[in-house]
């Protein structure tokens, strides 16, 4: 039987795949991949149902040794340029690893996250349905360590057709991500204010939310209390300190800041390639119209 | 019931405003009866319901569909004859005195409060397991701790603003503490890993010891 053995995590390395939804009524958020495109990526590439576990690493520095058989493997998400027995690999693409070989990952340049994906995926025990670590609750495989032996599942009948994925490079640069107004945009003086502030990633950021920082926004009823409503994936929440906390794939599920906008489902996969420190710039999906106004017409 | 108020919530998911947290439990049953196609959760809040979708393209049908969707009166808030869930509570929590202090009663007084009458499970949220109880006695709203606690321990019985909750697993938290149960609010391993779910029925009972 093909394993993985773990050698070394770097920061922070865990098993993902789609998260369990449907539970966020008995406080189970749904969890999953941080960035769902590029784990879909990795999964397609090796002709895996896109719900395969991958590994989620972050920052790099992850390396294993595969025993007991050949593997097919693809790294996708952040370039952490990785190597197989030192010899360097690309990224977004398919490549045979010989038993005994170990795959490694330097330090990304740019972008935050990459994902190990392996044909028949990664296949640790489900819990509730899934093989998803909640950072929040703890729920789901626990963070990996050196020493782990990680268990390959039966691969599809179906075989990989794409050798090579084009895919755009993750900017170290300014980010611009689409948002929705939110159920809450009221609670703040000028809601505007989200996409007029230069933001920049906070290092207090994690798979539960990413925190920014720059000019404060100001609440429009400081103090006042909003009873706590169900919460998403890319909801920019406004504590009291007006600074702007954009929940991740670990989301309370539900919460008690008022929400004044949402970014788009698509662009949560790329907030999960921000780095702390990084520029971001919000914008309106669409045009928000003044009602108001236009019922003067 | 009037219907609720239907609020966009991002481009996957709706928001559902209701007037009481009856009337969310009322939406959230007729929402699930509904089965309505494309729809991956169904959360209730403390005055809302919200409704996320498998992807964005659902989102406009969804919004047309929801507005078909019958919301009738919510359930009868009288409580049924027998809880769904009796937990047993010694009650000899850390804050019990100060409670009793801020309501204007004696500890005896808070305890026949808290047992009095039965209260409904409201949403979920804070930690897995963990249940926003309301619909209790309304004389033992209390604020929360000016300090959170860093550690609460499992099982501890605790009281905030309107609502009741026990604590699934230690950790930190601001709740005022009133007892402790050896009921198990969360167990991952069992089928149903929560023993309580928005809706039902919860009694307390005072007891010497557990």
């Amino acid at each position: 039987m093909t394993v993985l053995e773990v050698v070394g995590t770097g920061p922070l390395a865990l098993v993902e795949d789609l998260g369990r939804p449907g539970l966020a009524h008995i406080g189970v958020t749904r969890s999953g991949v941080a960035d769902r495109y590029s784990h879909r990526l990795a999964n397609r590439l090796l002709a895996n149902d896109g719900d395969r576990a991958t590994i989620e690493i972050t920052l790099g520095g992850f390396s294993a040794r595969i025993l007991g058989g050949d593997l097919d493997i693809a790294i996708t998400g952040a370039d952490a340029h990785p190597a197989v027995d030192g010899i360097p690999l690309g990224t977004n693409s398919i490549a045979r690893i010989r038993d005994g070989q170990v795959i490694s990952l330097g330090t990304p340049h740019t972008g935050l996250r990459s994902y190990l994906g392996v044909r028949g995926g990664i296949a640790v025990d489900p819990v509730l349905g899934s093989r998803s670590y909640d950072m929040l609750s703890g729920i789901g495989p626990p963070p990996l360590r050196p020493g782990d032996v990680l268990a390959v599942g039966e691969p599809a009948d179906r075989f990989p057709e794409l050798e090579q994925a084009p895919v755009a490079a993750i900017t170290g640069g300014l980010v611009e991500l689409r948002v929705t107004p939110g159920p809450r945009d009221d609670w703040c003086v000028d809601s505007d204010a989200l996409v007029v502030t230069a933001w920049a990633v906070s290092e207090r950021s994690d798979r539960v939310g990413v925190r920014l920082t720059g000019t404060a926004l100001e609440h429009r009823w400081p103090g006042r209390q909003l009873p706590s409503e169900g919460t998403v994936r890319g909801a920019i929440q406004v504590p009291p300190d007006g600074q702007p906390v954009i929940l991740g794939a670990d989301h309370p599920v539900t919460g008690g800041y008022p929400v004044i906008g949402v970014v788009t489902d698509a662009d949560t996969d790329r907030l999960a390639q921000l780095r702390p420190g990084q520029p971001i710039r919000l914008r309106w999906s669409r045009a928000r119209i003044a009602t108001a106004e236009m019922s003067d017409w | 019931m009037s219907a609720p108020t239907i609020r966009d919530y991002g481009d996957r998911a709706l928001l559902l405003e209701c007037g009481s947290t009856d009337e969310v439990l009322g939406c959230a049953a007729a929402l699930r009866a509904a089965d309505i196609a494309g729809v991956t959760d169904i959360v209730p809040g403390a005055r809302t319901v919200l409704v996320t979708l498998t992807d964005a393209t659902y989102q406009a049908a969804t919004r047309t569909r929801l507005a078909t969707v019958e919301f009738t009166a919510p359930a009868d808030p009288v409580p049924p004859g027998d809880a769904d869930v009796v937990i047993d509570v010694v009650y000899d929590g850390a804050d019990l005195a100060d409670v009793a202090a801020l309501v204007g009663m004696d500890t005896d007084g808070v305890i026949a409060a808290h047992t009095g009458t039965p209260w409904r499970v409201g949403f979920g949220g804070f930690a897995p397991g963990f249940a926003y109880l309301v619909g209790g006695d309304s004389r033992l709203s209390v604020p929360r701790r000016d300090q959170p606690r860093t550690r609460v321990p499992a099982g501890s019985v605790a009281l905030a603003g309107e609502f009741s909750g026990v604590y699934p697993r230690e950790s930190p938290g601001g709740w005022q503490l009133i007892g402790r149960t050896e009921t198990v609010l969360w167990d991952i391993d069992r089928p149903l890993p929560a023993l309580l779910a928005p809706g039902m029925w919860v009694q307390f009972r005072a007891v010497d010891h557990l």
